[in-house]
């Protein structure tokens, strides 16, 4: 066991973690941070992603003890004060059936949008490729997005 | 048509912020304590085989492990429609993956090192994997005590055989028709096992506290039926078992009935006051979990000069797996169904569930339509090439209207098929010439038909209760589950449109058996149709309660009062406004000084009285077992490389008659999201079994799902309503329908582009490309 610390959802967590768990677990076992979803447990499906200094990852692949003294951000954090404009997007054009891979989606494209703000259609489907959603079909995901980016919202 | 306020409209998601905050609580998301154990299955590593021994003694002694159970444990057997699967294999395995034992431990590490550490020792039997192998006489056969499994009445099983199941319907005189046809059509049509693949795996925790009272929380789209047969299978009264059932994480039909939450409900039996929970991992999703059934369909169709199709002998086999306890079911509702949406008069049909030591089949979305729709819509259209006549005036022709009689006899419901023909091929701009841009690249366009009716026991039946709180906000107690499609807001929407709350005002939450009212299951496409009976009368019953009381306070007729923006108002007194806050719990004050009424809690239910399971077992002539059919018509425009195969679909449109779209939002989220899983079916997803019956794409590397980057160019939703007469505001079920047509529409476009036909899902680039090459050195 080895003691480590980061700064979650602008909070600093001190957390006792063995070397081989992965920072999935740590966050919703031992953090009580539960929408990172477990869906593959090999980096296949984005559920878990997380932001690591503000790039997704997926929490599954990493190590607690490799984001010993970084900022990890997930959808609890970016929903603290009120929705931010994606989330409402997302609800406005119904964008998540079953909600369980919404977080994940949210924050990476939460992450292309701050370096983008304008992504074309292509961009968007590029972003969240990595993503995998059963329900929606990812038409609705795109029609929010793109309603971002043409700043209708 | 009345104009409604809430029905109709595309109200914003009731579940929309807890979902897009990462507040909604899964069932992995619920904290169990300090003093939570974890199940590790150990599983079959053959597909057919006796079980020797099974040696627990070295993973025993791995720190943390606190307990083995082995099928010794719990000799019970469980099943929805049939009994036929034991909480663990019992003397036998009869597919790769099925448990065998459990390892309790104090971490997921050292259950799972426990699990690894179990031996097992076999006596290989020889395995059957294929459903047409099984059929022969000198096959194993895998259960040798079929004759004696208790069975619901509609099941047919032949003992002594690997028929679990064999549905007959005869209408008519086939020979006749065959002898005097213009074209007789014969062929045969194949299609694999498929995965649901939702991004939750199965999950469920299980407790018996010290009092004796087990509770199950699980994922599942089926709470009520799950107690149900947990109580029948461990011995126990419903009163004190409780299922509790948060958000689920998708579930396309994989997490109806009981799979894997039996373990830990058994396990928890011998567990007193501790939570034992398992969690599937992602390969254990793939490998044991029911699975969508594999099928062969021998299709025999007769046309005549004018283009009716006069008889249809449809004979499907369906590698139903190990077990059938629900499996049997798709085969049983194929089998009353598979003419499809067309008015035929002669037909045979036999749909016969075949035991296979591959995964046990269940429910999937669209519970068998999708593999018999791929035969039949595709003999349709080749029917139509081979009598040079359109293929979609051909449907035309045959579609089945209001009150033409179904293959078992019952007449159809009102529907709007051909409308929705009309409306695809508008859309898709049928009859249009498709030309590439692109010289490399040739096009094809497709169209396809689709119906289906829920398939359900003829007494599956839906409640609600309905409370009133003191600021009029509502909850409503319901025990179906949205697994995304929406129910929830849908079911707020019928309380608001009859009590004039808005749906924002109203909380529907995930149910626990002990407070929410009984609801067969989440499965079907029956729940906005039965549920939403219930939930209309339960409303009722509310208004019924406000207006007696407000014409015992103030002596108005209830006739001439009406709910109008949360308050009672008078069609004769325009100065009499009751807001429901005002009563609706305190009662109302008259002149003494004493309140009248009290908190106003309703309740409604629904079972649909007119079906019956009651038709000859040999023709199936005479019962009424599906409740209605929902139909529909889609087209889509297919760009293939001919060098390559690969396809890509540039525009489709689906027409679905939803009798009346209570959240047309709603509905077209069911086409995107059905039509590519359809999609998927189609071009790429393929469960890929080896010789030994070992799954080889456990993983969502091997086995893609699509992905952003899978999805059409454009997509043309059309909704069209003709109203279900006994539908709540007239609507019908759309959920599953909507990934129907994918598989014959893919294959009717390959062959307008290609000339090449082929009959084997999927179809994907590598069989077009060699598809098409075979073809191109046949010609030369």
């Amino acid at each position: 066991m080895k003691e480590i610390s980061f700064n979650l959802n602008f909070e600093i967590r001190q957390v006792m973690v063995e070397p081989n768990e992965i920072l999935l677990d740590v966050l919703r076992d031992k953090l009580g941070v539960k929408s990172p979803k477990c869906g593959c447990e090999r980096g296949d499906c984005g559920a878990c992603t997380v932001l690591l200094d503000g790039k997704p990852v997926r929490s599954c692949l990493i190590l607690a003890i490799e984001a010993d003294k970084h900022d990890i951000i997930t959808v609890e954090g970016i929903s603290q004060d009120k929705l931010s404009k994606l989330q409402e997007a997302f609800i406005q054009y119904n964008s998540f059936q079953c909600g369980y891979c919404a977080p994940g989606i949210i924050l990476a494209v939460t992450e292309l949008l701050e370096n983008n703000p304008h992504p074309s259609l292509e961009e968007i489907k590029e972003s969240i490729a990595g993503h995998l959603c059963r329900c929606t079909g990812y038409t609705p995901i795109f029609d929010a997005i793109m309603a971002l980016s043409k700043g209708e919202q | 048509m009345k104009d409604y306020k809430y029905i109709g409209k595309s109200v914003t998601r009731i579940d929309a912020l807890e979902k897009i905050s990462g507040a909604a609580i899964y069932a992995d998301d619920i904290d169990f304590g300090p003093n939570l154990l974890y199940a590790e299955l150990v599983s079959s590593t053959e597909a057919h085989a006796k079980i020797i021994s099974i040696d627990t003694s070295t993973a025993e002694q791995v720190p943390g492990v606190y307990k083995i159970f082995t099928g010794k444990d719990f000799p019970y057997k469980f099943g929805l429609y049939m009994k036929d699967r034991y909480v663990f294999a019992q003397d036998k395995v009869r597919f790769v993956g099925e448990q065998i034992a459990a390892v309790i431990a104090r971490s997921p590490q050292a259950a799972k090192q426990g699990a690894a550490l179990v031996k097992v020792e076999y006596e290989p039997l020889p395995a059957v994997l294929d459903q047409m192998e099984a059929l022969k006489d000198d096959a194993v056969i895998l259960h040798p005590d079929l004759g004696e499994y208790p069975h619901v009445p509609w099941f047919f099983p032949k003992a002594g055989t690997n028929i679990a199941h064999w549905r007959k319907t005869r209408k008519g005189n086939l020979e006749k028709a065959f002898a005097e046809a213009e074209l007789v059509l014969e062929d045969t049509y194949t299609v694999p096992r498929y995965a649901h693949c939702a991004l939750e795996t199965h999950i469920a925790a299980a407790k018996l506290d010290h009092s004796g009272r087990l509770t199950v929380w699980s994922s599942s789209q089926s709470p009520h039926t799950q107690r149900h047969l947990f109580a029948e299978a461990l011995g126990k009264s419903h009163k004190d078992v409780r299922v509790i059932t948060p958000h689920v994480g998708g579930g396309f039909g994989g997490k109806a009935g009981v799979t894997m939450e039996i373990i830990p409900a058994a396990l928890a039996t011998k567990l007193k006051g501790y939570t034992v929970k398992l969690r599937y991992s992602r390969e254990q999703e793939f490998i044991n979990t029911y699975q969508r059934l594999g099928v062969v369909a021998k299709i025999k169709m007769a046309v005549d000069r004018d283009g009716k199709i006069t008889a249809l002998d449809h004979k499907i086999y369906w590698d139903a797996g190990a077990y059938v306890e629900y499996g049997a079911n798709v085969v049983n509702a194929i089998g009353l169904s598979a003419i499809g949406p067309y008015n035929i008069p002669n037909v045979s049909i036999d749909s016969v569930c075949v035991y296979t030591n591959l995964p046990p089949g269940g429910a999937y979305r669209g519970f068998g339509y999708s593999e018999m729709l791929f035969g039949l819509e595709s003999h349709i259209t080749r029917a139509a090439k081979q009598l040079k006549m359109d293929e979609v005036e051909f449907r035309r022709i045959n579609a089945i209207k209001t009150g033409d009689l179904t293959a078992y006899g019952a007449k159809m419901n009102p529907n709007g098929l051909h409308e929705c023909i009309d409306k695809v091929a508008k859309a898709i701009n049928w009859g249009q010439p498709l030309i590439s841009k692109d010289p490399s690249k040739v096009l094809g366009r497709g169209f396809s038909l689709f119906w289906k009716a829920p398939a359900m026991p003829p007494n599956a039946s839906s409640s609600a209760f309905l409370k009133f709180n003191e600021d009029a906000s509502i909850n409503l107690l319901i025990s179906g589950m949205d697994i995304g499609q929406g129910y929830q807001t849908v079911m707020a929407q019928i309380t608001a449109e009859i009590l004039s709350v808005p749906p924002s005002k109203i909380r529907v939450e995930s149910p626990d058996t002990d407070r929410n009212p009984y609801e067969w299951q989440t499965v079907a496409s029956h729940i906005t149709w039965s549920c939403g009976n219930a939930v209309k009368k339960a409303a009722y019953d509310a208004r019924e309660q406000i207006m007696q009381l407000i014409h015992r306070v103030y002596h108005y007729p209830i006739d001439e009062l009406y709910l109008e923006d949360e308050a009672v108002k008078c069609h004769t007194d325009a100065r009499f406004m009751l807001p429901l806050k005002d009563f609706v719990v305190d009662g109302i004050m008259t002149a003494d000084g004493t309140f009248k009424g009290g908190p106003i809690n309703a309740r409604g239910m629904f079972m649909p009285e007119f079906s019956s399971t009651n038709g000859d077992p040999e023709t199936s002539q005479g019962g009424h077992p599906n409740v209605h059919y929902t139909v529909g018509a889609a087209a889509l425009d297919l760009e293939i490389d001919p060098e390559t195969g690969k396809m890509r679909v540039l525009k489709v449109a689906m027409a679905i008659d939803a009798g009346k779209a209570l959240n047309p939002e709603l509905v077209e989220g069911q086409i995107t999201g059905g039509l590519l899983q359809g999609l998927a079916t189609v071009l790429y997803e393929d469960m890929r079994y080896d010789a030994k019956g070992k799954l080889l794409n456990p993983n969502f590397t091997d086995y893609k799902i699509p992905t952003a980057l899978d999805t059409p160019g454009e997509i043309i939703p059309i909704i069209v309503e003709v109203p279900q007469p006994d539908g709540p505001f007239g609507a019908r079920g759309i959920g599953e329908h909507t990934m129907l047509p994918a598989a014959p529409m893919i294959a009717n476009a390959v062959e307008d582009a290609l000339k090449i036909r082929i009959k084997s899902m999927p179809i994907t680039a590598e069989k077009v490309a060699m598809s098409f090459i075979n073809k191109a050195k046949e010609e030369r």
